[in-house]
């Protein structure tokens, strides 16, 4: 067995109301950065997962996705096998 | 006729219901630990409000996955009377007994106050002592309470007639002032397809004494005794007398 470090993304859908993404634009905007255009706000999860090889650590993590990390309904994600945990 | 309550760590509205139903004297609430595996014999379940699991992931993400979750959700299934308020509506959602989800308020703020409820359907065994059209005053007490689902979900709860009560203005509109979250079509609470599982944002159990303010929670727990001593006409019966679907 081997161990991975494994990013999960989840963002909110596309088209659909993020309004900490709005708050934030605003925010940024107050600031004077006006060449921000859209912000939209979700969240990292790290996770280290052992597995085979890195395609098996990859299925797993998509399968957490859709079973917990994610709501189908509102959220997208994205999962990235950065590599191996040394040791 | 035997309720089970079930607290999850973070429940905060769980005594809030037990009491409530022990003003019926019908009832006899009695709570169930999310770690039980079995709801043992009981007619009906409340899932109350809180912060299961501290809202953390997503409201309702991590009580779902409850061992009495299963319980709860084979319960519901063989058609038994499931009810979620607040956080219980998020962990239905969540949990798949009710479609769509629950997203932060669109203003970003907490919200806790009184709000207005117009009754949309009196076919559930928690609404059917409400007369529809009826205009109810209850608190609201949330943070993620904005409704949101597909453009299809939206269409089947409106013609299956489905949503259980919506935010209204105090004069029963739709008009600005009425919505206090952001959600879709006004949505309070809704109800799944065979309509014995509601999932409504405002607290009922809050709005049953007249020391604390108006009652017009009471319709929720009066309407469940009638359901469960069958002294009225049965769901199925009603549920496919109406649905006009093409």
């Amino acid at each position: 067995m081997n161990r991975f470090q494994v990013e999960v993304r989840v963002k909110p859908r596309r088209g659909l109301l993020d309004p900490q993404g709005k708050a934030t634009h605003l925010a940024l905007e107050s600031l004077g950065y006006a060449e921000t255009k859209e912000v939209r706000v979700g969240k990292v999860l790290d996770l280290e997962i052992e597995a085979v090889d890195a395609g098996t650590a990859q299925e797993r993590a998509e399968e957490m996705c859709r079973k917990l990390l994610a709501n189908p309904v509102t959220e997208d994600f994205l999962v990235s096998v950065l590599g191996e945990v040394a040791g | 006729m035997k309720v089970a309550v079930v607290t999850f760590p973070g429940s905060n509205c769980d005594y809030d219901c037990y009491k409530a139903l022990q003003l019926f004297p019908e009832f006899t609430p009695e709570f169930r630990w999310h770690r039980e595996q079995d709801l043992g014999g009981v007619d009906a379940v409340f899932l109350p409000g809180g912060f299961s699991y501290g809202d953390y992931l997503r409201p309702g993400a991590i009580a779902r996955f409850s061992p009495i979750m299963e319980s709860v959700s084979a319960f519901a299934r063989a058609g038994g009377p499931v009810i979620g308020i607040c956080n219980g509506f998020q962990v239905l959602c969540e949990s798949g007994l009710l479609p769509g989800a629950l997203l932060r308020n669109e203003s970003l703020h907490f919200r806790n106050r009184e709000v207005h409820i117009r009754v949309e359907t009196n076919r559930s065994p928690f609404t059917l002592a409400y007369e529809e059209g009826a205009i109810l005053r209850v608190h609201i007490a949330h943070g993620d309470g904005n409704f949101h689902a597909d453009r299809e979900t939206l269409a089947e709860l409106e013609g299956e007639a489905r949503i259980a009560f919506r935010y209204v203005t105090p004069e029963g509109g739709l008009g600005a002032g009425s919505n206090p979250n952001g959600s879709a079509h006004n949505i309070a609470g809704i109800v799944n397809a065979e309509r014995n599982v509601l999932g409504m944002m405002p607290h009922p159990e809050r709005s049953v004494e007249a020391l604390l303010g108006p009652t017009d929670g009471r319709g929720v727990f009066e309407s469940l005794e009638l359901h469960l001593s069958g002294s009225h006409a049965p769901l199925v019966h009603a549920a496919t007398e109406a649905a006009p679907r093409d």
